[in-house]
């Protein structure tokens, strides 16, 4: 018995050991690489010395802009995509057919998972110069810039993250029990009441779970200003590539970096502080 | 009524900018944005562009690649995990939450940094070791590293999938196998695998696309080498051509194929 618990034992250590060493060498030791870069310094050739010095996080306010902008679009963004995605999910949960509801689903999902690069160049068409400005002179309305705009840059959002917020808030719709609703029709409640008190209350873990989840890839986002916000809306993200691809500051870029996860952290250990219930769903909201 | 108006016009919103380049990408004129009519000269043109050919091989090569371990490592550490208990499950469900939650730009960063380090400091052992007047190897970023990094976000998607199934899995079958004396590896392999495939399957797919799609962290840790997404990014940089469109439409038609697939595979799981 023992010698059976012994090769299971090596079995399970055996199943696990490569993706042990995968979250070790891919994960935390380049977290951690990334961390030491930030207290070092920068020499004058572009590379990196070792040191200890906090200049880099000193220097962060040079970089407020980009602090400023991530951290006014990404809630923005977030609360946008959840007002448009609320009604849909709830179609889809409530009202539509068992029949269609798989196929409407799938095509709620698919976008999210092809190439954002391709789904946000289509947005430069649409809203650059040739596209919706060129109808709208058409019918007279001369001389609207759209593009490289703060409303190009919510439009490429809304239409990047929806998706990620109707999966999730869709799944608690789903699970949630009809009858509560029949019992609060039949003590005279009207419906408006109803969704107020029963339907809102219980998709609350969908909706916390969807912003969070579109919150966190907002706040590291880089194409959809690059591409729509034409460098005049720049985000964190935006000033990463720029540290680490072009100006090559790699110790200033780990400082910026680290400052990120660290705001990312805070808000969100702040934002579950503030919504009730756990976040349930998690895992089938990926999909 | 209402719901439904509103619906519709979400999924136009959803679909009319994808519709928008593949309709231009069949578009004969000279100009991205001025439709002429209709042809098939920009697929021809992108596929002649031995550029465009070399990196979508290299996608192809790092997708699959990415794919292959994600769903062999990940199976693996999906089925140990059941038996492993405490605070060693608690640390693997934290890994597993933070490589998929933490952006994909600050993964690229971190292994770009690391990776880049690392090498400064085995390179040159590398090069005492190897015998005199043979060349030693030198290690840079390149392909192994694209896959590695995409391994990481791929591996957890398919642990998480696998153990949704392993959880809603039918238990009866595999104790009704042990009790007709069947071996534990029989038992996998005609109870247990055949039920996880789907899940399996799916993961596979869908790490493919994450992999095939992923600009940002490519954009890092790819070196000289350049994805299809890459070589994407910067043609539009250089302004809009119509081949673009006609490789976005490729693109979007791989993922298109392989999702609803992963989708279909993955539904089915919710239906019994």
């Amino acid at each position: 018995m023992a010698n059976e618990n012994n090769r299971s034992g090596l079995l399970t250590g055996a199943l696990l050991a490569p993706a042990t060493a995968w979250f070790l060498i891919m994960l935390i030791m380049p977290l951690i690489v990334v961390a030491i870069f930030s207290f070092g310094e920068r020499s004058p050739v572009g590379g990196y010395v070792a040191s200890f010095t906090f200049d880099q996080y000193a220097n962060l306010p040079s970089r407020f802009a980009a602090f400023r902008n991530t951290l006014t679009f990404a809630p923005f963004g977030t609360l946008a995509s959840l007002l448009i995605a609320y009604p849909l999910a709830y179609f889809l949960a409530v009202k539509v057919s068992a029949r269609w509801k798989l196929l409407l689903l799938v095509l709620v999902i698919v976008p999210f998972w092809t190439s954002l690069l391709i789904r946000t160049y289509a947005w430069i068409f649409i809203l650059g110069g040739k596209g919706i400005p060129a109808m709208l002179a058409f019918i007279g309305i001369d001389d609207v810039r759209l593009i490289n705009t703060p409303f190009a840059v919510m439009v490429g959002i809304i239409y990047g993250y929806l998706p990620l917020m109707v999966f999730p808030i869709y799944v608690s719709l789903d699970k949630l029990d009809k009858r509560l609703l029949e019992a609060s029709s039949d003590l005279g409640g009207t419906p408006f009441r109803s969704f107020l008190q029963i339907t809102l209350p219980l998709s609350m873990p969908g909706m916390a779970t969807g912003c969070m989840l579109v919150f966190i890839l907002l706040m590291g986002e880089f194409l959809i200003p690059a591409f729509l916000g034409g460098g005049k809306i720049f985000f964190v993200g935006n000033a990463l590539v720029d540290l680490f691809l072009q100006s090559r500051n790699w110790p200033f870029g780990s400082a910026v970096a680290i400052m990120l996860v660290i705001v990312m952290l805070i808000t969100v250990t702040l934002y579950m502080r503030l919504t009730v219930g756990k976040s349930t769903g998690r895992d089938e909201s990926l999909m | 009524m209402i719901m439904r108006l509103y619906s519709a016009t979400v999924y136009l919103f959803l679909y009319v900018p994808i519709g928008i380049i593949v309709l231009f990408s069949f578009n004969s004129g000279r100009h991205a944005s001025d439709f002429e009519g209709l042809s098939l000269k920009w697929y021809g043109k992108a596929l002649d562009n031995p550029f465009v050919l070399e990196s979508l091989n290299t996608s192809l090569i790092i997708a699959l690649s990415a794919a292959c371990l994600s769903s062999l490592m990940g199976t693996g550490a999906a089925l140990a995990l059941q038996r492993v208990r405490g605070p060693l499950k608690t640390l693997f469900d934290s890994l597993i939450y933070i490589s998929i939650m933490i952006p994909g730009i600050v993964i690229g960063i971190a292994t770009l940094v690391a990776l880049v380090t690392v090498f400064d400091l085995l390179n040159p052992m590398l090069a005492t070791l190897w015998p005199e007047g043979v060349k030693p190897p030198k290690l840079r970023l390149g392909l192994a590293s694209v896959i590695a990094a995409h391994t990481l976000f791929t591996m957890s998607l398919v642990i998480v999938l696998v153990r949704a199934r392993i959880a809603g899995m039918d238990r009866s079958l595999i104790e009704a196998s042990e009790d007709l004396y069947a071996t534990p590896l029989r038992t996998f392999i005609q109870i247990t695998l055949p039920q996880l495939f789907p899940a399996i399957l799916a993961g596979f797919l869908l790490s493919f696309t994450f992999s095939f799609d992923d600009f940002i962290i490519s954009f890092f840790v790819a070196g000289s080498n350049t994805t299809l997404p890459i070589y994407v990014f910067s043609s539009i940089r250089r302004g809009i051509t119509p081949e673009v469109n006609a490789i976005g439409t490729i693109v979007l038609a791989v993922s298109l194929t392989l999702l609803i697939f992963a989708q279909v595979l993955l539904q089915r799981r919710d239906k019994r």
